[in-house]
């Protein structure tokens, strides 16, 4: 019994030990993942997905609390770019390309107040104070942040239509 | 074609359809007169689109420039015939997704009055810079179907010393024979064009690769360059996608086009009969491309043939014109391996239609798909060496990187790989989607990265201007300092 | 040296530790999707199983034996598995980031890997030399890691196939699996030679 007991003991604070040690002279930096997940994100802090800005995303993505379809405005690319850097598979069928969809000034009502200029992450807004706004439509990601900051509604996203350039071949129906 | 030949000779690749061009090739080529109204798109090549430049009431006449090339790739369009421009809006493409895109129609005034033009007796006294210059304004494009800007291709040429022009007669697709009309009517200007071509990329010698199931085009072209020791006819074994660039290359001279490489990368440049023609129309008569050889053929069309058409005609009058038996069961601007199938007939002539096809249900039959049993029939018949049953598995599957591993890049879609399935899969159709696919996922791509680097922009410019404010604060602050401590001596002093 | 090899030859194939022993069953099923992790989960723990056999069989000569702790078995071989994945990830973190990288969750999961448990104990019973439990434990891991890969194949062409909905994912793979299993049972016929 006593020596059970003892055995068991030593055995434990000998590999105990023999872990600990290696702890101590293997330390390993920071956890880089997170760094490389942040470099697949946007950094337009759009926060479409739920969090305050990239970064956070990336930190909730590196442990495990969020998924990889999160990005709205990344799409597909974004999402298994992100999967493939996790290691994990994703389900992508359900993840839209939606570029489809560009902010737009209903110049009409448009009061100037620049508040939608402000809070666009991409500098996609032009226009001075208590002139009309416009939108440059390159460099819009269509994340909509502007919308709920506009006053008169003169903020809206309008769906793009699709061009001969953007059409894609639809995939055969399975046999 | 002896035994020898048949075996050692005959590519490995490909596929062998039943041509069907006969009774349409040998019909004699007929004019269609010019259409009441001409609809002339802007954006017939590849590229970008031009700048209209014309107004909407403005007389023009045939052959008047309709709109400007903008861009380094990019080609002008020219009115194809004479009369009153009527408007600039839209149309349906000729596209399988039956969208539309801008073009500017022009109500003809049945003059066909050329603008005035300078006719050229000597073309080889001019820079090959002149020719290329003089071949842009003439809007001239690949005729075979790609529509890529010849003249941008002539500046390639002479920038990799190209030193062997290859002239494309192969025209491969099943039913079509424009370029086999143009050779046996028009050999002349096809061997006078293809010279001017040499000239203009200073090519040596030109290789004219032409199918060997078209015997009096051969002759026709033989006559014609018998002149001319430097021009060479070359009969090549009738097998599709003889027509490709880079299998008529390997036919021709053994040459094997890197994968991701250009023709002229291994000396060579490809240009189609059609656009020789119409380069010797745009040099020696000083004509832009306003009109092509089209051929109408199919199991619904009256009376098959080639028609010489002005572009911008609707599909529906060329039709008519050479009359229809029955309600086409499917329309096709090209050929039948790679054409465009046409949701409906109210859609332009552009410079790339080598055909209309109008099919009859027969023709049009789609047969009934089952499993696929991997057979490699596919495998065997794909000219460019790929898989087509691992490629179209992985698509299926939605592993798109899967099938690029496979080579997906690579593919020219030109349908062996369908055409020969005994489960009748549609292979080619899930590589378009797949292309489409990569291409939307590349976009995607290069948008995020331009988001990503306007947002850190955009953070650098707030932080510079957060630095600004606080300089401009603490600078008045202590203008405000000193101004004080100023009063305050000043108060002071006389105390 | 024939007793040996024949030993080794039983090891990975006739008594295969998947396919005959039906031992390691959880990661054969859950990371076999894909060639590349399945060969990585191999390699790490053929890695494991090796070192710790050789561990636990020290353990067993020099403490269990000795003082007659056999009831101890268990705990102590899982205390020594344990530790060596450990062990291994840490060294592994340091020394090559990149296979650390591919390994990463697979790693933790070779500590409640049965495979590795069930050598050491099949070990234990048997009384081998060091040199021949070494061996014995090698040959038991690269028969793990041939059936990994074997069966990560299977299913990356099972995933194209066009499967009756009915059976398309797991259902599919245990049947391949029980195939398998009665492809690696023409094994038995070596073992007589």
């Amino acid at each position: 019994m006593l020596i059970a007991i003892a055995s068991l003991a030593t055995l434990g604070l000998a590999l105990g030990g023999l872990l600990g040690t290696a702890a101590y002279y293997l330390p390993v930096e920071e956890d880089p993942v997170e760094a490389g997940l942040l470099a697949l994100l946007p950094g337009s802090q759009c926060g479409q997905c739920g969090f305050v800005g990239c970064a956070q995303a990336a930190a909730a993505l590196a442990h495990g609390e969020a998924q990889p379809t999160l990005c709205p405005p990344g799409g597909r690319a974004v999402a298994a770019a992100i999967a493939a850097r996790l290691g994990i598979q994703v389900d992508l069928s359900a993840v839209t390309d939606d570029r489809s969809r560009l902010a737009r000034v209903a110049e009409e009502i448009c009061t100037g107040c620049c508040r939608c200029s402000k809070a666009c992450s991409t500098d996609a807004i032009i226009g001075a104070a208590k002139q009309i706004h416009n939108v440059i439509r390159e460099a819009c990601t269509g994340c909509g942040a502007c919308v709920d900051r506009c006053p008169t509604e003169a903020m809206t996203l309008v769906p793009v239509p699709v061009s001969l350039q953007h059409w894609i071949w639809p995939k055969p129906a399975p046999a | 074609m002896g035994l020898f030949e048949r075996i050692f000779k005959e590519p490995r690749w490909g596929v062998h359809p039943d041509d069907r061009k006969r009774p349409a090739a040998d019909v004699p080529l007929r004019r269609l007169p010019p259409p009441e109204r001409i609809y002339m798109p802007l954006h017939q090549h590849v590229g970008a689109a031009p700048r209209p430049v014309v107004q909407v009431g403005q007389k023009v006449r045939k052959g008047q420039l309709l709109a400007e090339a903008q861009g380094n790739i990019s080609a002008p369009i020219h009115s194809p015939v004479s009369g009153t421009v009527a408007g600039i809006g839209e149309i349906t493409a000729p596209h399988a997704s039956g969208l539309g895109f801008a073009a500017i129609s022009v109500d003809s005034d049945f003059q066909d009055r050329w603008i005035d033009t300078d006719p050229l007796a000597d073309p080889f006294l001019l820079s090959p810079e002149e020719i290329t210059k003089r071949t842009a304004a003439a809007g001239v494009v690949g005729l075979g179907g790609a529509t890529f800007p010849s003249a941008v291709k002539f500046s390639l040429g002479r920038r990799l010393a190209v030193g062997t022009l290859i002239v494309n007669g192969g025209e491969c697709e099943p039913y079509l024979s424009s370029d086999d009309r143009i050779m046996r009517d028009y050999a002349e200007q096809v061997v006078d064009g293809a010279r001017i071509v040499m000239h203009a990329i200073g090519a040596r010698e030109a290789l004219v690769g032409i199918e060997d199931n078209k015997p009096e085009a051969i002759a026709a072209m033989k006559i014609a360059a018998m002149a001319h020791p430097e021009v060479k006819i070359r009969p090549v074994p009738a097998r599709y996608p003889m027509g490709s660039d880079k299998q008529l290359i390997q036919a021709l001279t053994g040459k094997e086009v890197p994968a991701d490489a250009r023709a002229a990368e291994v000396g060579v440049l490809v240009h189609n009969v059609s656009t020789c023609a119409a380069v010797h129309k745009a040099i020696r008569l000083g004509q832009p491309l306003v009109e092509r050889i089209v051929t109408i053929n199919g199991g619904a069309v009256a009376r098959p043939g080639n028609v010489f058409a002005p572009l911008g005609t609707l599909v529906d009058e060329l039709l008519a014109f050479c009359g229809l038996k029955v309600t086409p069961s499917r329309l096709i601007l090209g050929g039948p391996m790679m054409g465009t199938p046409l949701v409906h007939g109210r859609v332009p002539l552009v410079k790339g239609a080598s055909g209309i096809l109008a099919f009859d249900a027969r023709e049009a039959a789609v047969p009934k798909t089952g499993p696929c049993i991997r057979c490699g029939a596919c495998a065997s018949a794909c000219p460019m060496g790929l898989l087509p049953l691992e490629m179209a598995s992985r698509v299926r599957a939605g592993d798109l990187d899967g099938a690029v591993d496979f080579d997906l890049s690579d593919c020219i879609a030109c349908g062996c790989c369908a055409y020969v399935c005994p489960a009748h899969l549609p292979l080619v159709q899930y590589f378009s989607h797949a292309k489409g696919e990569l291409a939307a996922r590349e976009r995607s791509r290069l948008r995020t990265e331009s988001a990503k680097r306007l947002a850190q922009a955009r953070l650098v410019r707030l932080e510079r201007e957060a630095k600004e404010k606080a300089e401009a604060a603490a600078r008045r602050k202590a203008e405000r300092n000193a101004a004080k401590a100023r009063a305050a001596a000043e108060q002071g002093e006389p105390a | 040296m024939k007793e040996t090899v024949m030993m080794m030859i039983g090891a990975a194939l006739v008594n295969n530790v998947i396919l005959a022993r039906f031992l390691g069953l959880c990661s054969f099923m859950g990371v076999t999707t894909r060639i590349d992790t399945a060969a990585g989960m191999g390699l790490a723990t053929t890695f494991v199983i090796t070192v710790s056999s050789m561990a636990d069989w020290a353990v067993q000569r020099y403490l269990l034996e000795a003082y007659g702790l056999g009831f101890l078995r268990t705990v102590t071989f899982i205390l020594v598995i344990a530790s060596a994945v450990q062990f291994t990830e840490m060294v592994i973190r340091k020394v090559s980031p990149s296979l650390f990288q591919m390994l990463g969750i697979y790693l933790p999961l070779i500590t409640t890997n049965c495979a590795v448990l069930g050598v050491a104990l099949l070990l234990a019973e048997n009384h081998m030399s060091f040199i021949a439990a070494t061996l014995f434990a090698f040959a038991s891991a690269a028969g793990y890691s041939l059936v990994m890969v074997i069966f990560a194949g299977l299913r990356e062409r099972l995933a194209l196939a066009s499967v009756p909905r009915l059976f398309a994912g797991p259902p599919i793979a245990f049947i391949v699996a029980g195939l398998l299993a009665m492809a690696f049972m023409g094994f038995s016929g070596i073992s007589t030679v």
